[in-house]
């Protein structure tokens, strides 16, 4: 990583918000949507009576708190920092979602799974290191 | 299996196109350099008047719902993970698109996020 403008404390601080922010707003709605059960459309009813349970849902208002969160620490970092630099240093947020789902939700994850967000991780990052360079 | 993979395909497509909208957005209005509230609420205000901001909020709503409909239907360790592949969408649209030159490295990484991908599906069980 270069020692550009962008890498102050508050764009880690910020960053830090990020993934500590999106990944429990992602398994809190997880939560929520879990409690409330697959979704099945059939009749316009059935998505005014899902919609009216997605509002009585604790889960799915924290989720959105933490999203919202997550939201604006984005929004505030993108205003100086490029989206090309925010974006790999949000990369480990996969592995912290996964690890989240797996010690809180008790979601079972193969050893291939785990592989799969791990090369995620490492895909993201390069993705982001290059686009740096014009 | 098919809906789903509708709902997948809106995360990614809708979700990447309104952050680059809302990033446009917030690069018009410039630097956020102070954070008290009443500054903050300065800077909201002066963004919701950016239309770019309109509609990468009205994209990432979209995204949103779709989320919400696919972790209805499946593991929050599966849905996020695949979620990634807005790399690839980001980099094959920019290139097609916006003309722009992606480089061979960018590639390799959209390659190992594809790769990663695969293997999440593939660890299904």
């Amino acid at each position: 990583m270069t020692s550009s403008a962008g890498l102050h404390l508050k764009t880690f601080v910020l960053i830090f918000f990020m993934i500590l922010f999106g990944p429990l707003g992602n398994v809190s709605l997880s939560k929520g949507m879990k409690t409330i059960g697959a979704i099945s459309l059939h009749s316009p009813g059935d998505l005014l009576r899902i919609g009216v349970q997605i509002l009585q849902s604790p889960f799915i208002w924290l989720g959105v708190l933490l999203l919202l969160m997550f939201f604006v620490s984005y929004l505030l970092v993108l205003s100086w920092a490029d989206y090309s630099f925010v974006q790999p240093a949000g990369s480990i947020a996969y592995a912290v979602v996964a690890l989240w789902a797996h010690f809180l939700l008790k979601e079972p994850i193969s050893p291939t799974r785990w592989a799969g967000v791990c090369v995620i991780c490492l895909g993201v990052l390069i993705v982001g290191h290059t686009s740096e360079q014009k | 299996m098919a809906w789903e993979t509708v709902l997948l395909l809106l995360i990614v497509f809708a979700g990447t196109s309104g952050e680059l909208c809302v990033t446009r957005a917030m690069k018009t209005i410039g630097e956020v350099h102070d954070f008290r509230p009443s500054s903050l609420l300065r800077v909201m205000l002066r963004a919701i008047q950016v239309p770019w901001m309109w509609l990468g909020v009205a994209l990432m709503a979209v995204a949103f719902f779709s989320l919400l409909g696919a972790l209805s239907m499946e593991n929050v360790s599966f849905v996020v993970p695949v979620t990634a592949l807005s790399y690839a969408a980001g980099a094959l649209g920019g290139q097609v698109f916006l003309g722009e030159r992606v480089s061979r490295r960018r590639w390799l990484g959209v390659l190992l996020v594809c790769i990663g991908v695969t293997l999440v599906f593939l660890g299904r069980k």
